[in-house]
């Protein structure tokens, strides 16, 4: 497993507590994991997502993610509906440890108050949690 | 594996260990409102004369095959068992209920129940068989259920034509859900009624059985088309009869998103109802959605071929509330006795003797409609047909029941409007001589 510091934390996205990513692309939020989390879970063999124009609220389950030794489950960063899903994930759910915050994008929210995009961390203040879950 | 119970000083130093006095202790947070706190009321123990004395005596009381001619299937059925597979179950490393994890210490299990999952796929046409299920009836309620998972819609719906206490199953495990059980009427030809399977909308499943419990044979085919019109819902072919498939075109050839019922039929003794063996298998699309455990085939660090436990994060010790289905165990040795048995009569054997059970049952039928009587409906049957028998029924019924014949099943007691018909079953047990006793004695 990766060093805090070998870590690809991007400074244009924002992180949720359960590690979650979101990026704002027009008027829709792009939604995965990060690079902390897939490293944690390990080889990803399936990814099961939700269906376009589901409605699901902040803290609910929007899929799962199940690697070899483990299944965990996605939860949603903000409230909004689904506007579309990664179906390349169905055949390559590798993306999501090669290409986390590109290819490996999981959903895109169209966010019912773009503003709780900005109550989520920074890098710096993911890192800092990060770090504080390492001691 | 062997189990030996604590002796009292084991128990005495255990408690110490733990700070409790009496056993009872342990037990302290289950409120008295769940507990039994009079003593059980048990008769004497027997002595071993004793007790074979009172099970001879429970067997007297019963009419058990070959000793009286029973013409009685309806989900369980009376064939003949091949003496090796009964030398192959009785070795004492297959017997367990349990699906074992460690692959380091079970590898035979492992491979038996793969070779079950494989022969089950084959039999039904389908992709991916699981490790087996408890029964057909709860194989059938695991199925809607995963219907339900797949779709995430709320409504299922199942044919009249299903075994009646296959839906009570289902019900019982819907009721307490948010889930709802449609269910679809049989028409004059004793199948499901295809033009009400059209009238139904965002079903998650449409549940039907073939042959079905009037042993007639389902139009899968057009039952299929039929609810394939809506992409979306899943076509689940029940049976209790595996059999049927091995001159029956397979579930899996005409369609089927889920196949599963019951395995009794494949070298399991009838034992008075039980155990069963759900038989489960369903596509590739849908594996991550299966109930119940799956045994895969890998190698191991040397390159030798090896057997483990498969998607288990799909299961109840690892995803809790979120597991696809709270069974985590199957019928082990049931299903290693109907793999034994289809292994030993290869698939040949199996079409040889499917062609058997229904050409006798189709000279009884016949031989009941020489004989004047009405065979209730047209459409084509495996081994198991309704007849109509003449008015006083309950009579003949019970006058054949003195004279050791059981002349099927009353359908009247789970279908009122079906007064006077008997579902009557044959199977390669059944002999002329005794076919043409039980219509003369129903006929006169």
């Amino acid at each position: 497993m990766k060093e805090i510091s070998e870590l690809q934390l991007p400074e244009d996205v924002r992180y949720a507590e359960d590690h979650e990513w979101a990026k704002s692309q027009g008027d829709v939020l792009r939604v995965g994991i990060s690079d902390y989390a897939q490293d944690q879970l390990g080889d990803i063999v399936f990814v099961e997502l939700p269906q376009a124009g589901d409605r699901l609220k902040k803290g609910d389950e929007f899929g799962t993610v199940e690697s070899v030794k483990a299944v965990s489950e996605l939860f949603m960063p903000v409230s909004g509906e689904i506007t579309a899903v990664n179906g390349a994930l169905e055949d390559a759910p590798e993306l999501v440890n090669t290409a986390p915050y590109s290819d490996g994008w999981m959903i895109d929210v169209k966010p019912d108050d773009p503003s709780e995009l900005d109550a989520l961390m920074d890098r710096d203040a993911y890192l800092d949690m990060l770090k504080g879950s390492e001691q | 594996m062997r189990y030996l119970p604590h002796t009292e000083q084991e128990i005495a130093e255990m408690l110490q260990a733990v700070g409790a006095e009496h056993l009872n202790d342990l037990f302290s947070t289950i409120p008295d409102s769940c507990c039994t706190l009079q003593q059980l009321d048990l008769p004497d123990p027997l002595t071993e004369w004793e007790l074979n004395e009172h099970m001879s005596g429970l067997a007297a009381s019963m009419a058990v095959a070959p000793e009286a001619k029973v013409f009685l299937g309806a989900g369980s059925y009376d064939h003949y068992t091949p003496a090796a597979a009964v030398q192959l179950l009785s070795r004492g490393e297959f017997v367990t209920a349990y699906t074992p994890y460690q692959p380091e210490v079970s590898q035979g299990t492992l491979q038996a129940i793969y070779e079950y999952q494989t022969l089950v796929t084959r039999l039904l046409g389908m992709d991916v068989a699981n490790a087996s299920m408890y029964d057909g009836a709860s194989a059938l309620a695991e199925a809607l259920l995963m219907a339900v998972r797949v779709t995430r819609r709320k409504k299922v719906a199942v044919s009249e034509a299903v075994h009646p206490l296959y839906r009570r199953v289902v019900n019982t495990y819907f009721h307490p859900t948010e889930f709802e059980v449609v269910e679809v009427p049989y028409g004059k030809d004793g199948r499901t009624d295809l033009s009400r399977i059209g009238s139904l909308e965002e079903m998650a499943a449409v549940a039907v059985q073939s042959p079905n419990f009037f042993g007639c044979i389902e139009d899968l085919q057009a039952v299929s088309e039929r609810v394939h019109t809506d992409a979306k819902t899943l076509f689940i072919v029940g049976f209790t009869e595996p059999l049927a498939y091995g001159l029956l075109k397979s579930p899996g050839g005409h369609g089927a998103d889920i196949a599963c019922g019951e395995g009794q039929s494949l070298g399991i003794p009838r034992s008075f109802g039980g155990p069963g063996l759900g038989m489960f298998a369903a596509k590739m699309t849908y594996v991550r959605q299966m109930p119940g455990r799956l045994i895969g085939q890998t190698m191991d660090k040397d390159g030798r071929r090896a057997f483990v436990l498969t998607l288990a994060t799909r299961e109840q010790h690892i995803r809790r509330e979120k597991a696809t289905s709270n069974i985590c165990s199957n019928q082990g040795l049931c299903a290693t006795a109907s793999a034994i048995y289809m292994a030993s009569l290869g698939g040949t054997g199996i079409r040889g003797l499917a062609r058997l059970n229904y050409d006798k049952a189709e000279y009884l039928k016949t031989a009941f409609h020489d004989a004047g009587l009405a065979v209730a409906f047209g459409s084509p049957t495996f081994n198991e047909f309704v007849i109509r028998f003449p008015e006083g029924s309950e009579q003949t019924y019970r006058r054949l029941l003195e004279k050791n014949i059981v002349a099927g099943l009353p359908l009247v007691r789970y279908y009122p409007n079906l007064k006077d018909h008997y579902l009557l079953c044959v199977t390669e047990t059944a002999s002329k001589e005794d076919m043409d006793t039980l219509v003369r004695e129903v006929a006169s």
